[in-house]
């Protein structure tokens, strides 16, 4: 089967996702190409099946929330909080992405191929993201569960009050956030950045790579801390 | 919310289509501010002591050209009108302070928008689409501009609490954003014998801005000592004669994003804004940094 082509400029983001929920399945379409995104937002937002997006230049906010199952293909950049709330399926960004990449994303892989900005992964609750340049500062605020794999350099206050996501970074860590601390990369760390490159379809070695975690400190109350940690 | 919009040109013939390339951005931007809206332009510089005075009268029927003969018999400056809804261009030998002066004592209910050798101002309430079109912004011509669409959240809604705010002569600011010590500024700047027009937060940041640059400091300079002073979070977008600049908070709270290329430098809130500019598929687009500060100069 073609692909259907859909275009923004005569079609709305409504009408776009109506299409993508409730009338692709019965159809049988495998690939969608969307033209003319011009930075409009929440594109292909609340997918659930197993369908190939391809977006034909720059997106607005929120491309690909809550995603499920749909494998999102960006040729562009993208605004704030891609893939927020992913729960499975991938979403590729070809560009750059701007602020809250995958926030709170639950499940599923994000990549974006060129810098993704401030606080890329916050509260992310068991997705993989992987960027290929740098990511912004506090970028993986309060995490609790997944990966974020940062093949670039990584901002101020990486990794703050982080809970168990785990951030890999290859390139130069502007400074830690409260609680994050470096520790050592053990096999199986190694083999899960080999995986998650992998999947990217990114061509690095995982002895390059820094493990961040979080060290538990304010896991309990400690009132003789006077709030500094 | 809010949104904030500025484009200069690098080429001539992009100076005289400037409001064409503008008016599509307020019209987008309207979703993020739909409550007022305002903008500077930038453009040839008048001859001293020639000044340009962007007013506004709230009163529909105002009689411009009575206050403009007024201002000729009081002040013998020559004033020069234009007049488009409510607001009047005036530009007369004579200097700003005298003709402010002037405006307060004899012009009832007319407001001073801004001042200066290039700028020309207007703001006002309603969708900015609507004010877009109301003054002829498709039709403005320039080196450079600097806009809002405002989404009030910590003042009232009115003309005067529109953006662009001014001070002194061709110095404008907006801002996204909401300031948390704009009290405090005040103060400070009150005891420098400085007034304010309204309460408005953005006012106290682009007054403390003029003011550090009275005082002797660079643009930048200012900046270093607004990172210090100002305490919230901001996108501001400056224009001054010669300059568009750029900064956000610690935490970039509030997006921007740039788009630049042999013709232009375009700023706005969102990308979608700047999705119809001409060559915008092959600009550089970024999105400024933290703490940075962005200055852009016109080309001679």
């Amino acid at each position: 089967m073609k692909p259907v082509r859909l275009d923004l400029s005569m079609t709305s983001v409504r009408e776009l996702n109506d299409y993508l929920h409730h009338r692709l399945a019965a159809a049988g379409v495998r690939v969608v190409e969307i033209l003319n995104p011009n930075g409009l937002h929440n594109i292909a937002v609340g997918l659930d099946y197993p369908v190939e997006v391809n977006l034909r230049g720059n997106a607005g906010y929120f491309i690909g929330g809550m995603n499920k199952q749909a494998r999102i293909n960006v040729y562009g950049n993208v605004g704030w909080s891609v893939a927020e709330n992913i729960m499975s399926g991938s979403v590729y960004i070809k560009g750059n992405a701007s602020e809250c990449t995958a926030a709170s994303g639950h499940g599923g892989l994000v990549v974006i191929e060129g810098d993704s900005s401030s606080r890329c992964g916050i509260s992310m609750k068991g997705c993989d993201i992987v960027v290929g340049g740098s990511v912004g500062h506090m970028s993986g605020f309060m995490a609790q569960a997944g990966n974020l794999l940062v093949c670039g350099d990584a901002g101020a206050h990486l990794g703050d009050s982080l809970y168990e996501a785990v951030i890999y970074v290859r390139g130069k860590i502007h400074s830690l956030g409260a609680d994050a601390c470096e520790e050592p990369m053990t096999a199986a760390d190694h083999a899960t950045v080999g995986q998650l490159l992998k999947r990217a379809e990114i061509e690095l070695s995982s002895k390059d790579f820094k493990r961040v975690a979080s060290a538990r400190t304010l896991y309990h109350w400690n009132a003789e801390a006077h709030q500094e940690y | 919310m809010c949104g904030i919009i500025g484009l200069m040109a690098k080429r001539e013939d992009l100076r005289q289509s400037l409001g064409e390339l503008v008016q599509p951005m307020f019209d987008c931007m309207a979703e993020r501010g739909p409550d007022s809206a305002g903008l500077a332009v930038f453009g040839t510089a008048l001859e001293p002591p020639h000044l340009r005075f962007s007013l506004f009268s709230e009163s529909a029927g105002y009689d411009w050209s009575g206050m403009a003969r007024s201002l000729d018999r009081d002040l013998g400056c020559s004033a020069e009108l234009v007049t488009r809804d409510n607001h009047a261009e005036v530009v007369a030998a004579v200097e700003g302070d005298s003709l402010r002066q002037w405006i307060k004592q004899r012009a009832d209910g007319v407001r001073v928008l801004a001042v200066g050798h290039s700028i020309e101002l207007f703001k006002d309430v309603g969708r900015p689409d609507e004010v877009a079109r109301r003054y002829g912004f498709s039709a403005l011509r320039g080196t450079h501009c600097v806009g809002h669409t405002r989404m009030a959240t910590e003042s009232q809604v009115s003309p005067a609490h529109a953006h662009p705010f001014t001070a002194g002569e061709d110095f404008c600011l907006v801002h996204n954003g909401s300031l948390s010590n704009p009290y405090s500024l005040r103060r400070l700047l009150e005891e420098e014998n400085l007034e304010f027009e309204t309460d408005n937060d953005s006012e106290a940041a682009c007054r403390f801005l003029q003011w550090r640059m009275r005082k002797g400091d660079t643009i930048e300079r200012a900046l270093g000592a607004a990172l210090e002073k100002i305490d919230g979070f901001y996108t501001f977008l400056i224009g001054t004669a010669k300059q568009m600049v750029l900064i956000r908070d610690p935490f970039a709270c509030k997006p921007a994003v740039v788009a630049e290329t042999d013709q232009y430098v375009a700023i706005s809130s969102e990308f979608r804004s700047l999705a119809h500019l001409p060559g915008v598929a092959e600009a550089n687009i970024f999105e400024p940094l933290p703490e940075q500060i962005y200055v852009w100069r016109v080309a001679a």
